[in-house]
Parts: structure tokens; C-alpha cells; sequence
């Protein structure tokens, strides 16, 4: 592996993790769209600085674009509150057109300065290492790592610090705003997050992919875990595997990096969305299987706690009666009694069934759990 | 170039007119779609659904090797279901929910395109297919054939449109309703969303897969603002979106490097900020012109109402008063004087002596009914 390959795997881990933190809560809040408006739209803003500075890695630049992102989500806004749309089609009208603009800009002026579409847009990883930062004629490495390093060092900062207050706001801006916090200061501390983070990322992945690194990895986290601290740390994980992860498979078949980053995210989703061990599908599958047949057993207990003692016992509780009593198959009831003996619940003595203590307890429990009027 | 020059070339140039009558079709289908997307507040499904598409482009690019529109648009055809799909999977099967599921999957759906389309770069026969022709467009690369594969598909889906209206309505402003009523909804959903999904690949070679969202949303938009008719919106939405269409691409034509999708875009919010300003009702500047014209005219009626009032305590329907009077009983005492000069154009009230007012019978009579409107009894 060479230093410059190292040096594309660390820009995209970095990259990965800084987007996935501030991407955690537009997820929580049901924001995600905004980030597609936001990572669209500063590409206005980076084109114009760019007439302006002519260096991509310039902090202005950084500056302009991300004031784009906020102009976006103000714009928004400001169209949602004229009540003349709503709020899905406020962002599908507003980005579009700052986007259209900085595309025409960069169309029509890309002859004379050293920009382009497609670089923009889908970035270009590959190259990143050649640009380099210097200081005092010392080769620190590539500008777009210290540029991405400081956003990601600038998101955790933020996180820790308002940790409380994101939390907050994310699970009950009522309460956030009745209890002083106001929801407004700290929903544009994260936009704007979003902005910086999506300006300083496009470099890497382009405008586009920024997206999915933003949703991809903490849509992923959320259906792993329950607690916040968790989801962002596993958020950061997933990204930094999903960049990883896609860069090799980018560089084996020779493809674009950032969309093999993208696909990887989204491989790491659908095997989340398949696998979770709570909440995956195959997870509920199981859980529905377990359930049946405890529910089976229950009821097999309730039937035979009914007729226990009574006269009627001697055909209710007969194996071969069940068939009949509880509109089972022959072979499920088999399976059932089987699992029934096998858990204790039940003992099996010439074809008639009865009850053990456990048995008992659990079809009382059952009835009083499971009755309508409980 | 003047306006009639163009015109003319609209007629006369073979590439115009079809870059004309391609962009117009896009416009009028993406346009008819949106209206039922906007108001069942899918907009952004279009926009996952465009770059969904991504995948599917590329696809049939690399197992047909040609730029016709048939296999392209099948291939987005199926790329954009398969999205919508995913989105819908996502939705009902986890905790997942609408916007992350949109975004995550139209953001994966597009890297995945881009891996595909960076390969198919690779391939000799490929030549050099500029990536940003798929990402934003070209109109003028359109050929006659496309036109008509366009004009064709986008019919059929017009046509299934029409026999098919009351059940969208239904789908867009009471499924529970529709339910009760035993129509299938959930067959009707899966059908509207199969239209737009087409609405949106025939406009892709020609806007290009980033910004045709913008096509399904803004004309819709648009369209609200002038009608509360679900039909009528339709149309006016169609409108909308081929004279965005045409005029886009017409302009896109004719200037050197500029993109066709932009410029279409820039078009069609045009209209959306003409549609929100200006539309009757609900325009902003209608409003407050209406806003204003309704303050000068409760102004007026203060005055009209207070001297009334005043005449009434002395009991005598004709006794004058002085403006000052009317001022200290008035919310906007600035406007007594002014309101006094109208109402005396109008033959309402009349100056007996320098600075005493009084109502004429006119005037005497119109307060009464407007009290009488107003329920005040005495």
C-alpha cells in the first residue's frame, strides 16, 4: 500500500465520521431531506467564492458555501411560512434553483478558471493527496486531511458540549424550548454543522454522496441500538467502514471511489436492515416464530387448566383429542405437546395430559394477562 | 436573436423543433404527475426517484451500447421502481422512517449509478460519454426518434391518467374514504406511483437525473396557487411545465454552454415566484393589495359609521360635527381627513359650514344598512 493510497483511506475515514455525527440527528429529527437541500445547494456557494479566491481549499470558500447551506435552510422557512406550500415541496422548489445557478455559473465560466462539474459534484478522492499543505516549506500532508480533520475535531467539540441540549431537542423540542433551551438557537448550530461539514466533504465525495454518508451510517446505527451515545459512535464506526471498506472495493475494480463509498454505506444498511439483532428483519422473523409456539404452549395450558379435575378430562385432555378441541393439525399439536413435556409444563401419561406446577402457574398467569378485561 | 426569428426557427430548424416538442412533452407529463405528488405531499419521492434512476441508465447504457431512448428509459423505469420499492421496504419493515429512508436510498441508488457509469467510462465503444450529460441533460442531443418514444410513452401515461382521475383524487384526498368505498387503494397507489415514475424517466435525457425533481415539484407548485380544482391544476401544472420546458431548452439551444436542466429549472421557478406573488387569493402581493384596500375601506366606514352614531346621541339624523370629534373616536385618527374627502366624492357626507360634517341622506341610509349587516339592533 502506498503512502498516497494510506493517505485517501485516512481523508475518506475522516470524512466518513465527521459526516455521520452531525448526520445522527437530522435522522433523530426527521430532517434528513434538508441535508440533500443543504449539500446541493452550497454548491452555489463554493462556485462564487471560487470566482473570487480561485483555491478550493480556501476557509472563505468553506465560509461562503456553508452561509449557503444556512440561506437554504432560511429560505425554506421562510416558503414554509407563507402557508402558499408545504414543507416537502418548500425544499424540492428552493434547492434546485440555488443548485441550477451555481451549475449554469460553473458551465458557462469553467473554461477560464479550473473547476468543473463532475469534480464538484462527485469529487475526486483519487486526487486529494496531491494537494498538499506547507508549511515553512514542510510537507504536512494533504489539505483536504487537516481541512476534514478540523471539521471532524469541530463536530465531536460541538457534540460534547451540547450533547444535552441536541439530545434535547431531538426527542422533545417542547420540552426543550419550556425548560430555556431554545430549539431555534441549536436547530442552526446543526444546520449549520451540516453546512461546514457538507462544504468541507464535497472536496472528497461530492456534493451528492455527502448525503449518504450523512443518512447511510446513523440510519444503520439507529437499528442497532436504543442509546444516542451508542448510535453516534457506531454511526462514526459505520462510516469509517463504509469508506474504507469502498475505497478497496473502488480501487479493485477501478471505479469511482465515492460511489463505491455510497454503495458500501448502503450494502452496511441492508445488512443491518436484514440482520439487527433486535430489529432486523430476520430478528422479527425469528421473534414471530419463537412466539407462536409459546403461544401454542400457553394456550395447550389454558386448555388443559380449564378441564383440569373435571369429569370432561379424561377426552379433553387427550392427545389425540386436541385436533379436535383446539382446531390443531395433527402435526402441530404433536409438536406442541412435544414442546410442552419438553419445557415442563405438561407430563404426559398414556395419551392424557396433565398439568405440571409450572404448567398451572403459567396458564393462570396467561388468563389474567391475556384477558380482555385486564 | 429577436423573437420571431425564434419563432420562425421553431418551425423551420429540425434540431429546435425537436428540442422544442421533446422538452414541451417532459413538461406537460411531469407536470400532470407532480400535481398528484405536491398534493400528496410526495415532492421529494421525485427527487429520489430521478436519482434512483441513475443505476438503471447506466445499465442500459452498458447492455444495449446505444443512446436511444427506449432501452434508457426502461432501464430508469425499473431503477426508479426498484427505489421506490426499497423506500417503501424501509418504511413499513423498520423504525426507519420517510425522509431518512428517501435520502439514504436516493444517495446509495446515485453512488452506485456513478460506480456503474465510471465503468462503463472504461469501455472502448463508450467513447467519451460525458458523465454531465446524464447528471444535467442535453437537450439539443435529441433526435426525432426520442421525441416520439417520448411523445408516446408520456400519451399512454396521459391516457391512463384521465380514465383513472376520479380514483387518484380519491388516493390524494381521502384513502380511508376510497377504502370504505371497496376501491383498491393500495393497487391504485402502486399505479399513480408507476406514472410518475414514468413521468419523471422520459424527462431524464433531457433535464438530466439531478434536477428533474425540480420538474415535478415547481409546476405543481405553481399550479396551486391559481386554482383550489384538482383538475384544473392538473391542466394548469401541464402548462406550466411545457412552457417552462420549451422555453428552457429553446435558450439552452441557442447559448453556448448552457446546461439544459438548470436552465429549465431557473424557468419553471420563475413561474412558481410569478405563481406565489401575483396568483388571485392566494398571491402574496394579491394579499396585501386585498389587505390594504380592506383597511381603507374599514376606515371609511368608521367615519361613515361614527357620524351616524354621533347624529344618533343628539337626535337629529343631519347634526354636523367637527373632524376632531371624528378623530378622538377613530383607531386611525390620521385617516379622518382623507376618509372625510372620499366619502364627500361618493355623496356620503357633506361639509355644512367650514370644518362641520354631517351625512347626507345617502349616507344616513348606507350606515343603516351596513348596521343592519353588521346584526347591530337598536
Amino acid at each position: 500500500m502506498s503512502s498516497a493510497q494510506l493517505e485517501i483511506q485516512l481523508i475518506a475515514a475522516v470524512v466518513a465520521a465527521a459526516c455521520a455525527l452531525p448526520g445522527v440527528f437530522l435522522v433523530l429529527r426527521r430532517m434528513a431531506l434538508l441535508s440533500d437541500a443543504i449539500s446541493h445547494a452550497i454548491l452555489l456557494g463554493i462556485v462564487l467564492a471560487f470566482f473570487v479566491v480561485e483555491d478550493l481549499s480556501s476557509p472563505f470558500l468553506v465560509a461562503a458555501a456553508a452561509a449557503t447551506g444556512l440561506l437554504t435552510v432560511v429560505l425554506v422557512e421562510g416558503l414554509n411560512r407563507t402557508k402558499l406550500v408545504r414543507e416537502d415541496a418548500a425544499i424540492g422548489l428552493v434547492f434546485p434553483v440555488l443548485f441550477s445557478i451555481g451549475v449554469i455559473l460553473i458551465s458557462r465560466y469553467a473554461g477560464d478558471v479550473h473547476l468543473d462539474t463532475d469534480a464538484v459534484l462527485l469529487g475526486e478522492l483519487a486526487f486529494a493527496p496531491f494537494n498538499r499543505f506547507e508549511l515553512g516549506g514542510l510537507d504536512l500532508g494533504p489539505t483536504a486531511l487537516w481541512l476534514m480533520g478540523g471539521v471532524l475535531l469541530a463536530n465531536v467539540l460541538l457534540i460534547v458540549i451540547f450533547f444535552k441540549e441536541y439530545k434535547l431537542v431531538a426527542f422533545d423540542a417542547g420540552l426543550a424550548a419550556s425548560l430555556g433551551f431554545s430549539p431555534t438557537v441549536i436547530h442552526y448550530l446543526l444546520m449549520t454543522q451540516v453546512s461546514v461539514t457538507a462544504v468541507g466533504a464535497f472536496d472528497a465525495v461530492g456534493s451528492i454522496l455527502v448525503v449518504a454518508l450523512m443518512i447511510a451510517p446513523p440510519a444503520t446505527a439507529y437499528l442497532l441500538t436504543d442509546s444516542l451515545r451508542r448510535m453516534i459512535l457506531y454511526s462514526a464506526v459505520i462510516g469509517v467502514l463504509s469508506a474504507i471498506g469502498g475505497y478497496w472495493v473502488a480501487h479493485l475494480l477501478d471505479v469511482s471511489i465515492a460511489g463505491c463509498m455510497a454503495s458500501t454505506s448502503g450494502l452496511l444498511f441492508a445488512a443491518a436492515f436484514l440482520g439487527a439483532p433486535q430489529r432486523g428483519l430476520l430478528a422479527k422473523a425469528r421473534r414471530r416464530r419463537r412466539q407462536k409456539w409459546e403461544f401454542a404452549v400457553a394456550m395447550l395450558a389454558i386448555h388443559l387448566f380449564t378441564h383440569e379435575d373435571l369429569p370432561e378430562a379424561a377426552t379433553e385432555c387427550r392427545v389425540d383429542h386436541l385436533t379436535e378441541h383446539l382446531n390443531w393439525t395433527d402435526q402441530f399439536a404433536d409438536r406442541v405437546v412435544e414442546l410442552a413435556v419438553r419445557s415442563r409444563q405438561a407430563m404426559l401419561e398414556n395419551g392424557l395430559l396433565r398439568l405440571t406446577e409450572s404448567g398451572r402457574r403459567m396458564a393462570r398467569d396467561a388468563i389474567v394477562n391475556w384477558s380482555p378485561s385486564a | 436573436m429577436g423573437l420571431s426569428e425564434v419563432l420562425h426557427a421553431l418551425v423551420t430548424d429540425y434540431t429546435l423543433r425537436t428540442v422544442a416538442l421533446g422538452s414541451a412533452t417532459l413538461g406537460i407529463v411531469s407536470g400532470a404527475l407532480g400535481a398528484f405528488a405536491v398534493m400528496r405531499r410526495q415532492s421529494l419521492l421525485g427527487d429520489a426517484i430521478s436519482h434512483t434512476a441513475l443505476p438503471g441508465v447506466a445499465l442500459a447504457f452498458l447492455l444495449t451500447g446505444t443512446r436511444a431512448s427506449l432501452p434508457l428509459i426502461i432501464g430508469a423505469a425499473i431503477a426508479g421502481w426498484l427505489g421506490t420499492l426499497a423506500v417503501m421496504a424501509i418504511v413499513h419493515n423498520s423504525r426507519i422512517k420517510q425522509d431518512s429512508a428517501l435520502g439514504m436510498v436516493l444517495a446509495v441508488f446515485f453512488g452506485f449509478g456513478l460506480v456503474l457509469l465510471t465503468y462503463v467510462q472504461r469501455m472502448p465503444q463508450a467513447g467519451k460519454a460525458g458523465l454531465d450529460k446524464f447528471l444535467f441533460g442535453q437537450a439539443s442531443a435529441l433526435l426525432a426518434s426520442d421525441v416520439w418514444t417520448m411523445a408516446v410513452v408520456g400519451g399512454v401515461v396521459l391516457i391512463l391518467l384521465t380514465v383513472f382521475f376520479k380514483e387518484f383524487k380519491l388516493l390524494a384526498f381521502d384513502q380511508e374514504f376510497g377504502m370504505s368505498m371497496g376501491f383498491p387503494m393500495r393497487v391504485i397507489d402502486i399505479l399513480l406511483t408507476t406514472l410518475l415514475v414514468i413521468a419523471i424517466v422520459i424527462g431524464l435525457q433531457t433535464v438530466g437525473v439531478v434536477l428533474m425533481s425540480a420538474m415535478v415539484v415547481a409546476p405543481a407548485a405553481a399550479a396551486r396557487q391559481w386554482t383550489d380544482r384538482l383538475g384544473i391544476m392538473v391542466l394548469i401544472s401541464a402548462l406550466f411545465g411545457a412552457l417552462a420546458g420549451i422555453t428552457g431548452a429553446v435558450l439552452s439551444s441557442l447559448t453556448s454552454r448552457l446546461p439544459t436542466g438548470p436552465t429549465i429549472v431557473l424557468c419553471i421557478s420563475g413561474i412558481v415566484v410569478i405563481s406565489m406573488l401575483f396568483a388571485p387569493r392566494r398571491g402574496i402581493v394579491y394579499n396585501r393589495l386585498l389587505g390594504f384596500r380592506r383597511k381603507r375601506q374599514l376606515e371609511l366606514d368608521s367615519v361613515l359609521l361614527d357620524l351616524h352614531e354621533l347624529a344618533l346621541q343628539h337626535h337629529d339624523p343631519q347634526y354636523p360635527h367637527t373632524p376632531a370629534v371624528l378623530r378622538s373616536m377613530s383607531h386611525n385618527p390620521l385617516a379622518v381627513d382623507r376618509s372625510l374627502m372620499e366619502l364627500q366624492q361618493r355623496g356620503l357626507v357633506k361639509e355644512t359650514d367650514p370644518g362641520l360634517w354631517q351625512l347626507t341622506v345617502e349616507g344616513e341610509r348606507l350606515a343603516e344598512s351596513k348596521l343592519t349587516q353588521l346584526g347591530v339592533t337598536r
